[in-house]
């Protein structure tokens, strides 16, 4: 992974080392919060932002830090800035601060930073932990972002529910509903069903893989079985 | 860590999943009579409705997996499924309910774990909890049994209701359906009433509520029957209803007017029912005879347990499931020494 372009970094970090689906880190506020898309996506962006600087921090202060002390250096690095994205959003986010609630401060303990920042930051660059921060920090919140509509749709009947907490007022139209007697499926909003989606999806990710893995070994073969003309 | 795999009991005549799954059929006859009797004909349109559901789905799953389909089809487990889910579910469910829970009993919690014998998790709990939790207006919602039930609904008007929704004229869901007695009795225990209080309403029977006391007593003769039958040993039912038993009446007899008495929840809900035909489902119950004792001893308490302290009315469903979370392990420690091993069961 050290090795090949910023391309491949954030190829790994949005889909083939998704933190989320592929790692399996951060899961406690993954399947916390995601009982929205808005939720999902508030909390998706603090964890990046957060991701991004810390990845940053670490990469620059690597030659300094001793192995013996790196992860507590770690851990208070990646709380300041929990606490500098926490007070920011308790300025401007106010609402959404108070649903995503225990989860913001929780950002501290998400393994999937302080992964990236032993993994990857402490040993790289600054550009590439930077480009590496914000690909699995998108990776990160796009999977929060999908698990949270899926489960609102099933479960609400509704999508973007809630969007001016994050877009201001004008976004009260995002909301779309699919129609006033659907029953919502209240399993889905309930913890039981973040673990239930996340299975599905991490299901369909792997399928996907492999349909195209099959693909293009199909490809290859076709290509060799083609008779040479000669 | 090995879990124990224990081979198949040796029968003295052929026997196969067909043929055990057709003696489940049988002896839920006499409770299914019972049901229909005091509950109307819904019972017996979803008993129709989930077999031709759950057929559906398995034949599509099964070629989905590329497996043969005819065979499975025929092994009627999947019926067996659905008929328990069907008695299961309120007579009035509408039927898009029945679909999704009996899709995702079949589809999710029996083929995506492997299928017929890999399901960790009983198939008709399932699917019977998740449209319990997801939809718990609809799911409580029962209607009275007959003797109490000033306008019975013919079979057009069940279909209506559970097609369409729509009730009969003059009607309103209040006055057709009512609360179990289990869902009765704690309601009226959660606002302090004394047990001799409640029971003085001519709701009340001997035993539970007036007509529900009964129906247990058909699937105790389903019961008898597969225990003759050699379909189900006797451990789990007698160590399930020993629990709920012992429990119940420790605590009656420490406050009476506060905890029914002991057969109060033998003859409510789905204890019986549970005891004969539910716990004992082979796959994902635990295997060893000594196993077998612990885990009907478990779904016992665990059901007097959330039935009295937990949020909903009725629990056998949810004990069922958490004691299969549990089998495996029971197995581990429960392992019979083989003649010349040492006892523990490692080696």
């Amino acid at each position: 992974m050290a090795t090949g372009g910023y391309g491949r970094l954030i190829k790994d970090g949005l889909w083939s080392n998704n933190q989320a689906l592929v790692a399996l880190l951060g899961l406690c506020p993954l399947l916390a919060v995601t009982n929205t898309a808005i939720n999902g996506l508030g909390l998706g962006i603090a964890t990046m932002v957060v991701l991004t600087l810390s990845n940053v921090t670490v990469s620059i202060i690597r030659h300094w830090v001793r192995a013996e002390v790196r992860l507590p250096v770690f851990v208070l690095v990646i709380a300041s800035f929990v606490t500098a994205v926490e007070l920011s959003m308790n300025a401007w986010f106010y609402e959404l601060y108070k649903i995503l609630g225990i989860f913001i401060p929780l950002i501290v303990t998400n393994c999937a930073i302080i992964g990236r920042a032993e993994a990857f930051a402490s040993k790289n660059s600054i550009a590439r932990a930077l480009v590496d921060g914000l690909a699995m920090g998108m990776g990160f919140a796009l999977a929060l972002t999908v698990l949270g509509a899926a489960r609102e749709l099933v479960g609400m009947g509704t999508l973007f529910y809630q969007a001016h907490l994050m877009f201001g007022e004008a976004a009260r139209g995002l909301t779309l509903t699919i129609g006033d007697d659907f029953k919502g499926m209240l399993l889905a909003i309930l913890p039981p069903g973040a673990f239930i989606g996340l299975g599905f999806m991490i299901a369909l990710k792997n399928l996907i893989d492999r349909r195209l893995a099959s693909a293009r070994r199909e490809a290859v073969s076709a290509v060799q079985a083609e008779p040479t003309v000669g | 860590m090995q879990f124990a795999t224990i081979t198949s009991p040796h029968s003295d005549r052929p026997n196969s999943v067909t043929s055990t799954m057709l003696w489940v059929i049988i002896a839920l006859l006499p409770g299914t009579v019972a049901m229909s009797w005091y509950f109307g004909w819904g019972i017996l349109i979803h008993m129709v409705l989930a077999s031709v559901v759950a057929l559906a789905c398995e034949a599509a799953v099964l070629k989905l997996r590329g497996r043969p389909v005819r065979p499975a089809l025929g092994d009627l487990s999947a019926v067996v499924t659905a008929l328990l889910f069907a008695i299961a579910v309120p007579p009035l469910l509408p039927w898009w309910m029945m679909l999704l829970g009996v899709a995702f009993a079949i589809i999710v919690a029996k083929h995506l774990y492997g299928g017929i014998g890999y399901n960790p998790f009983n198939p008709a709990m399932v699917g019977y909890v998740l449209l319990l939790v997801s939809y718990p207006v609809e799911m409580t919602s029962w209607l009275p049994p007959s003797i109490l039930n000033e306008t019975p609904l013919d079979f057009i008007q069940t279909l209506s209701v559970i097609f369409g929704g729509a009730l009969p004229a003059g009607l309103t869901w209040d006055a057709i359906t009512m609360a179990t007695p289990l869902d009765q009795m704690r309601t009226l225990l959660n606002q302090n009433m004394m047990i001799s209080e409640i029971r003085q309403s001519p709701l009340w029977g001997d035993f539970g509520g007036r007509g529900w006391e009964w129906v247990g007593n058909w699937y105790l003769l389903g019961g008898v029957i597969l225990l003759y039958k050699r379909v189900i040993s006797w451990h789990i039912p007698v160590a399930m209803l020993g629990a709920v038993l012992v429990f119940a009446m420790f605590f009656h007899v420490l406050d009476q007017e506060a905890h029914p008495f002991g057969l109060f929840h033998i003859f409510s809900g789905a204890t019986l029912l549970g005891a004969f035909f539910i716990a004992t489902d082979p796959v994902s119950a635990a295997t060893t005879k000594r196993g077998q004792l612990i885990y009907g001893a478990g779904i016992g308490a665990l059901t007097y347990i959330i039935r009295r302290w937990g949020g909903y009315p009725d629990a056998v469903a949810f004990a069922v499931l958490l004691m299969n979370m549990a089998a495996p392990m029971i197995d581990y420690y429960t392992q019979p020494r083989v003649f010349g091993h040492r006892s523990g069961g490692d080696d």
